[in-house]
């Protein structure tokens, strides 16, 4: 089926479980209860899963593959975003042609960008992406206005054309749809305390993230990824073997660059809207974050790398000292004082901070992220369970196939 | 003319911020080997140094004075700064007026500090690791030490004006025989300029005419062999790395008067200098300050009215553009040296 | 008529003449080894030979077509493979996926977008990679990664990389460099095995033990030129070449 191996296949299916439920797993806490807030189960938040999820997933591409650090991703997820939404300005307000366009607008950017950074390697390369993410940021904000809507935002208005569309004007705004269910629609489920809710417009995204997924798996098993993957470790080598690295790593990026379009087309499918701070270099910074912190080159690493970080924004933005009290309330006032004043930097306004911290860990004991983390956490049990499997991965791999 | 020479002046303070930013990143990278994305944080910190020590010199106790009242007709409440009561009111006052320049003795032993703890506690066990793993913990230390600061001052950028003797401006124009009024120009940028030149200069002789300095130097052009030497060029490289954070701390202080510092004022900063480093080649410590210089002066010049008509946003885009440009056609920058960073 | 003509090619650094009218002539199926003490241009006139290096002048044919001003990567493609001093591998792959790549490349071309069918799926790829570690006695290490190799498996391995293109023309650097005297004995015992295959080779080396078990053909070179050339019985009684080489000292 679907043309995985077996241990792909069991990936992919975990994936696949995983974002189709994510509305029950999301929100495992009964409504009303204290611990409510933890929940995850809402559209805005699951659809921020998924998207950055597509985000990472081509970063990875890239930077997992061939080892070339891209310091300039958002501004093609930028130029998506832009994209997308004059789709829906002009044409319809079906979000298919706008995601269509967002991805077709983005490769033909990260071309350009990718043809002249990748003339170049190593840190020489991440500040050529880096300037050129900048530019456009730069440029959006002033000089392209009439296109970007500057510091504002591109947004929809009343008056667009939507060649496409008929509907009567009613005097607000259209909802974004896919051939006519409304991307903000869905349906709850309660279920005794439980409260589920299914958004159509996260199931969209979700599916096309299992495309884009399924595509990864493909990419990385495939003849076109072990080169990637001789990019990586060696360059001089595979020149002296014969191929030529530069269209493979500019293959790569465009493929990534992709990736980001389709990112920033689904960002405005569920939400039309628009900024040019989408394309500073802090949100290319922050795929490079959920990438290393998932695990860079490998498959499920920036899925999982996305979802960590996404969910702790959302839950430590929300924790404020009221909650904190709440928890240390069986600790004698003293130390509950103390408690909440050692945590306080950490949480709401502070999430960046536990952001850095976190992710310094990971670079300093951890490099290969959660994934690694997993790993280890695997061969410590399994070498505790008495197996004399011991070494794990590498002689996992050395006996098979005999 | 006139205006030609206006905007080379005008150049000057941000060049000068670059070059020494530039400056202290190159010293990091060719001594170390390391790309240091915290640099843009070291020249914020630094600027909060000037801020902390205007708030320690303010610090007030309460007082009611018994004769005047306020406009509700209460006891008048008057703030009466601690070093009033220490040094006199007249002196006070002078400190509290020159704090940003007395600022520069107050961050130099805490860069250094920082300096030390940072390359000690984390660099050093990055040597060997790839730059990418360099990049990537040095910009999360940038993150976590700009939320730092953010956390304890907030993020609205904090006035800090030059002392009140250095707040006006110069007319260039008279002294050059221009029309008065063409170059006006405010003495704290040029105080700021001649600091950064100092500076520059400092560092430049300290590398040339003492044997700490030739040691250094001989260790950027090769590690190993001045390692075998018997002299051991770690401990010379923590204190470079010392240098080069107070070098960048001392460009925050004095920047504070010419744009209030805020929490990212590092970041912004930081992307820019590594286009400066790289412009000037990776490894040229002469490369960095001549492209600091440069490009601030590009910048400005960008910004004028007539090309920015001619070319809008030209004034946005110039550095990138300019980085991008010198990158593809002289690969190691204007100065660089072969070897370095390729591949 | 030989199958690598090197003709009037010199090559300059600054002041220093690395390479002055340098002429060489490689006869097909000739195991054709390049001699010389350090400095002599030995490494500068390989690299010229694999697009590292562009000559200043002078011609460089392969097979019948120019390789001057080609990349490494078209000259590989017309059937030239080489061996470096120090082993160049794909370190964090594994051994077959060493050797697939090469195999690979032969196959595709400098580039294809071949992105969608799977590598474990190219059986035929698969099968001749294989064989050819057969061949240098890797193939039970086949599942290791190749970082994990010792030196003497890492040539190995390099060269299984090269035979599995199925070159014209070999060009081993020092192959024996920095090896123990039993890894050295192997890999001439390797060389020799291929050597059955008729490939073509040239090869530089210091170790004059090396030289003799394996050359049919000897170019001595000292000072950036060719000082001599011939059969081994020869060039070991030349005493130009035992004056230039050796300072007198017998071989």
């Amino acid at each position: 089926m679907l043309g995985l191996n077996s241990k792909d296949k069991t990936l992919f299916l975990i994936v696949l479980a995983l974002t189709m439920f994510a509305p029950f797993l999301l929100n495992p806490f009964p409504e009303g209860s204290e611990l409510a807030q933890f929940n995850a189960g809402y559209p805005d938040l699951m659809q921020r899963f998924v998207i950055f999820g597509i985000f990472a997933i081509g970063f990875n591409i890239l930077f997992g593959l061939t080892g070339y650090l891209s310091f300039g991703h958002a501004a093609f997820l930028g130029v998506g975003s832009y994209a997308g939404v004059w789709m829906l300005k002009l044409l319809t307000m079906n979000v298919v042609p706008a995601i269509i366009v967002s991805v077709i607008f983005a490769g033909l950017f990260s071309a350009v960008v990718g043809y002249i950074s990748l003339r170049r390697s190593g840190i020489y390369f991440s500040i050529l992406t880096l300037a050129f993410a900048q530019m456009s940021f730069a440029l959006a904000y002033s000089v392209l206005t009439p296109i970007t809507n500057g510091e504002t935002g591109l947004q929809l208005a009343l008056n667009d054309p939507r060649i496409l569309d008929f509907d009567a004007a009613d005097g607000s705004l259209p909802a974004t749809n896919f051939f006519g269910i409304e991307m903000r629609d869905g349906f709850e489920l309660a279920l005794g305390p439980w409260l589920f809710t299914f958004n159509f417009g996260y199931y969209l995204c979700a599916i096309i993230m299992l495309i884009a997924f399924y595509i990864s798996i493909r990419i990385f098993r495939s003849p076109f990824g072990l080169m990637l993957r001789a990019v990586k470790t060696n360059q001089q080598r595979l020149r002296f073997t014969g191929k030529n690295p530069k269209p493979h790593t500019l293959a790569a990026f465009i493929i990534s660059g992709m990736y980001a379009g389709l990112a920033g087309g689904l960002m405005v499918a569920m939400d039309p809207l628009a900024g040019a701070e989408r394309m500073q270099w802090t949100a290319s910074g922050e795929v490079v974050l959920m990438t290393i912190l998932g695990g860079a080159g490998t498959l499920i690493g920036p899925v999982l790398g996305a979802g960590v970080i996404k969910y702790f924004e959302n839950i430590f933005s929300k924790i404020n000292d009221n909650v904190l009290y709440n928890w240390f309330s069986f600790l004698p006032d003293g130390m509950q004082d103390a408690f909440v004043f050692m945590i306080h930097p950490f949480i709401g306004k502070g999430w960046h901070l536990t952001l850095g911290i976190m992710f310094m860990l990971v670079v300093i004991f951890l490099p290969g992220g959660v994934v690694e983390g997993g790993q280890r956490l695997r061969q410590l049990f399994s070498r505790r369970g008495g197996s004399d499997s011991a070494g794990g991965a590498s002689s996992a791999k050395a006996h098979p196939a005999e | 003319m006139d205006a030609v020479i206006l905007q080379i002046l005008n150049g000057l303070d941000k060049g000068s911020a670059y070059a020494l930013i530039a400056l202290g990143l190159t010293l990091i990278f060719g001594t170390l080997g390391v790309v240091n994305f915290a640099h843009g944080a070291l020249f914020m910190l630094g600027a909060f140094c000037a801020v902390t020590l205007s708030k320690i010199f303010t610090i007030s106790y309460e007082t009611i004075d018994p004769v005047r009242k306020d406009f509700l007709g209460n006891p008048l409440k008057v703030e009466t700064p601690y070093i009033f009561d220490w040094f006199g009111p007249d002196v006070g006052t002078a400190m509290i007026e020159w704090s940003v320049p007395l600022a520069i003795l107050f961050s130099i032993p805490i860069m250094i500090l920082v300096g030390l703890s940072m390359e000690r506690g984390l660099i050093k066990y990055f040597y060997k690791r790839p730059h990418a793993d360099q990049i990537l913990v040095t910009f999360g230390l940038a993150i976590v030490l700009q939320e730092i600061i953010k956390y304890f001052y907030g993020a609205n950028p904090i006035p800090t004006p030059a002392p009140p003797a250095l707040t006006g401006s110069a007319d260039f124009g008279v002294l050059l025989g221009f029309d008065a009024g063409s170059i006006i120009y405010p003495y704290w940028r040029l105080v700021y300029f001649v600091f950064a030149a100092v500076i520059i200069g400092g560092v430049f002789a300290f590398l040339r005419y003492t044997t700490f300095g030739m040691v250094v130097r001989a260790g950027m052009a090769d590690r190993e062999t001045v390692g075998l030497l018997g002299i051991n060029i770690d401990k010379r490289f923590t204190i470079m790395f010392a240098l080069a954070a107070c070098v960048a701390g001392l460009a925050g202080v004095m920047y504070t008067p010419i744009n209030s510092p805020n929490y990212h004022m590092g970041m912004d900063f930081l992307v820019l200098s590594f286009v400066v480093v790289v412009v000037g080649g990776m490894g040229s410590l002469e490369g960095a300050v001549a492209a600091g210089f440069l490009l601030g002066v590009l910048e400005s010049f960008a910004s004028m009215g007539e090309i920015v008509s001619l070319l809008p946003g030209i004034n946005q885009i110039i550095i990138y553009l300019v980085a991008i440009i010198i990158l593809l056609t002289r690969p190691r920058g204007l100065m660089g040296r072969k070897g370095v960073m390729e591949e | 008529m030989g199958i690598l003509e090197v003709k009037g090619v010199n090559k300059r650094f600054g002041g220093l003449k690395a390479l002055d009218e340098v002429n060489i002539n490689v006869e097909a199926g000739a195991v054709h080894a390049i001699i010389g003490p350090n400095g002599a241009g030995k490494s500068t006139l390989l690299n010229c030979l694999v697009g590292r290096l562009e000559p200043d002048t002078g011609t460089v044919d392969f097979d019948g077509s120019s390789l001057l001003n080609l990349q490494p990567h078209e000259i590989n493609q017309l059937g030239v493979s080489r061996v470096f001093q120090t082993p160049e591998i794909f370190s964090d792959l594994d051994l077959l996926e060493n050797v697939m790549i090469p195999t690979l490349a032969r196959r595709d071309g400098p580039f294809k977008l071949d992105a969608w069918s799977r590598v474990d799926h190219l059986s035929e790829v698969r099968e001749r990679a294989e064989e050819l570690l057969q061949d240098v006695g890797l193939f039970e290490k086949r599942e290791m990664v190749a970082s994990s190799l010792s030196r003497g498996d890492k040539r190995r391995l390099e060269l299984a990389m090269c035979l599995v293109q199925d070159p014209k023309l070999l060009l081993l650097d020092e192959p024996t460099a920095g090896m123990s005297r039993a890894d050295t004995n192997n890999t001439i015992d390797l060389l020799k095995k291929i050597g059955e295959r008729g490939i073509t080779k040239i090869v530089i080396e210091h170790d004059m033990h090396v030289v003799f078990s394996l050359a049919n053909k000897i170019s001595v070179m000292a000072q950036g030129t060719v000082i001599a050339e011939g059969k081994p019985e020869d060039i070991k009684g030349d005493p130009r070449v035992q004056e230039a080489y050796l300072g007198g000292a017998h071989l």
